[in-house]
């Protein structure tokens, strides 16, 4: 009796987030694998022709999907040593117990909270009417000018932009890390004659190593899978010299109607995503340290 | 430290908090600021406060009913999130069986799953359901509601899980003694001890619901169900760009987003820090 009024319980609590979570989730993933091997231009009309690993075979030779693949890498790869950097300098800084601390702290996170969408606007006035104003202003017009006709420089735009947004967010993690080092250990190690550089690379950065697994995680995946930035700072453009593979799968289905060859990416997308996140937290565990 | 490098690393700080502050600044500062103005120079104060541009914007971006849309579609998706995630996260540990362990991996290991993977086949599924249902799970607030949840259910299932861990039992048992139900143990004993982990998934949710483009983009099409993001988004799309009605779009939809951080300032740093380390 009771063992089944458990059951009756269990099914009650867990059943219907388990069936939104199935329909949303879990049923469109599989689909999806379907989708991959079908050729269709996404008219309920039309008809679903099996293709095999056609789209795939095509997505290999697709130079646009490789080009997207490149910028993406050179993206994450930048990004990944920005937002890093910039976070760890941030929250060392923050953590020195200085007077502006508290209000620069507050400051650095705000950018994270405004959408992604909205910061690429913001900063595509900023390089171009604002650079070019700057330059001419200036006179640095190699430096200052509208960097979003730029292919190189456009890409470099949506670094910048994304560090602004992410930086403050590794921060804040870096600095959880920083406040469980004990002081006396610090202490200690000054105490022995250890100066500041051997304190940051003997010490702290050893024990920080789980910030850093997190933070790499957040960043690399963060930056892998970025689109609302790409959308509204650059479109892909100029040229689709920065078109990213997110945004590469966005059009090759819902611009050009090529559901099949664009889900297959899509599926292809995924499996870089789980690989990279999954090698990054293994290799990265392994180097924690225990205290 | 010494007294001259501590001066130091103060002015370093703060010049980098100015230098991290001044996009907002240039946003805000040619709000103001007429055509001429605007080309003249971008970088300086405006001559004269005119919020001509903030009324002009507010009414080409439908801003008001924007933001109501924003502000239903994130606070139902929360609040489900959190009632269910919670509910389910409890049951699987308290369960210790095989089915439980299987359902928590699946929920975890779909996390890695990009958007991008799921958003073609999922608006089929939908369509689906839309036609041969007749439940209207597309362009309305409920279907957007339905998929926010479903989105995010893993994550708030996977950090409620983790949490409750840590909570011991003994309490639940005495209650169960005592002869309550398993829904009352949950909600009278259960769910208020875990107001710290719910305070964090409801920051993180709140976060990336109101800043959400690409779902609602998908499943909206009627200009009055539009959320903030997306009437951004046509507002940008519609009319060649004219900055400082642009400029004053852009601070209208930061306004909330900053008085929400003004007051939540202290747990949302918290939260952030406890959902990143999981």
């Amino acid at each position: 009796m009771s063992k089944k009024k458990d059951k009756a319980w269990f099914v009650l609590f867990t059943v219907p987030l388990l069936f939104v979570f199935t329909t949303v989730v879990i049923i469109p993933f599989i689909i999806g694998i379907v989708y991959s091997f079908v050729s269709w231009d996404g008219i309920p009309a039309n008809p679903k022709v099996f293709v095999g690993f056609d789209n795939y075979v095509k997505l290999i030779h697709d130079d646009r999907f490789l080009a997207s693949s490149w910028h993406t890498i050179k993206f994450t790869v930048l990004s990944l040593i920005a937002v890093n950097l910039f976070g760890l300098l941030l929250s060392l800084l923050v953590t020195s117990k200085l007077r502006v601390s508290n209000t620069a702290r507050t400051l650095f996170f705000m950018p994270n909270l405004i959408g992604g969408l909205i910061l690429g606007y913001i900063w595509q006035f900023i390089f171009t009417d604002a650079f070019k104003l700057i330059g001419q202003k200036t006179g640095l017009e190699n430096i200052f000018f509208n960097w979003l006709l730029d292919p190189q420089f456009a890409l470099y735009a949506m670094v910048i932009v994304f560090t602004w947004q992410m930086a403050g967010y590794t921060m804040i993690i870096y600095i959880a890390g920083l406040q469980g080092i004990p002081d006396d250990m610090i202490e200690a190690a000054k105490v022995d004659g250890a100066n500041m550089w051997h304190r940051l690379t003997k010490i702290i950065f050893p024990l920080l190593m789980p910030s850093f697994t997190i933070c790499l995680f957040l960043t690399l995946s963060g930056a892998f899978k970025m689109f609302d930035v790409n959308l509204s700072l650059t479109k892909g453009g100029p040229n689709n010299a920065t078109e990213m593979f997110a945004m590469n799968i966005f059009n090759e289905i819902f611009g050009y109607g090529h559901y099949g060859l664009g889900q297959a990416k899509a599926i292809v997308f995924f499996l870089i995503v789980a690989i990279l996140t999954l090698t990054q937290v293994a290799i990265t565990k392994r180097k924690e340290v225990q205290m | 430290m010494k007294r001259s490098s501590k001066l130091i690393f103060e002015i370093l700080l703060a010049a980098i908090a100015l230098a991290f502050l001044s996009p907002v600044y240039i946003m805000v500062v040619n709000s103001f600021k007429n055509r001429a103005e605007l080309y003249e120079n971008a970088l300086a104060l405006p001559s004269s406060l005119s919020f001509q541009y903030y009324s002009k914007a507010m009414d080409k971006m439908n801003y008001l009913t924007a933001f109501g849309n924003s502000l239903f579609v994130t606070i139902v998706s929360v609040a489900i999130v959190v009632i269910l995630a919670s509910m389910t996260g409890w049951m699987l540990v308290r369960t210790d069986n095989k089915l439980s362990k299987i359902i928590f991996l699946t929920l975890v290991s779909t996390m890695l799953i990009p958007f991008q993977t799921l958003m073609m086949p999922l608006m089929q599924v939908m369509d689906w359901i839309r036609s041969n249902l007749h439940i209207p799970m597309l362009n309305t607030h409920g279907g957007l509601i339905y998929m926010n949840i479903g989105f995010h259910a893993s994550m708030a299932v996977f950090l409620y899980h983790g949490f409750i861990k840590s909570v011991p039992i003994a309490l639940e048992e005495a209650a169960t003694l005592d002869g309550c139900t398993k829904f009352g143990v949950f909600w009278r004993i259960v769910f208020p001890m875990l107001t710290t982990i719910t305070i964090t998934i409801a920051i993180l949710d709140v976060i990336a619901m109101w800043n959400d483009y690409l779902l609602p983009s998908l499943t909206l099409s009627d200009k009055g169900l539009r959320t903030i993001p997306l009437s951004t988004f046509y507002f940008f799309g519609e009319f060649t760009i004219v900055w400082n009605l642009a400029m004053a779009g852009l601070t209208l939809t930061i306004i909330p987003v900053v008085i929400f951080y003004f007051f939540a300032q202290k747990y949302i740093i918290k939260g952030i820090a406890a959902g990143a380390v999981k």
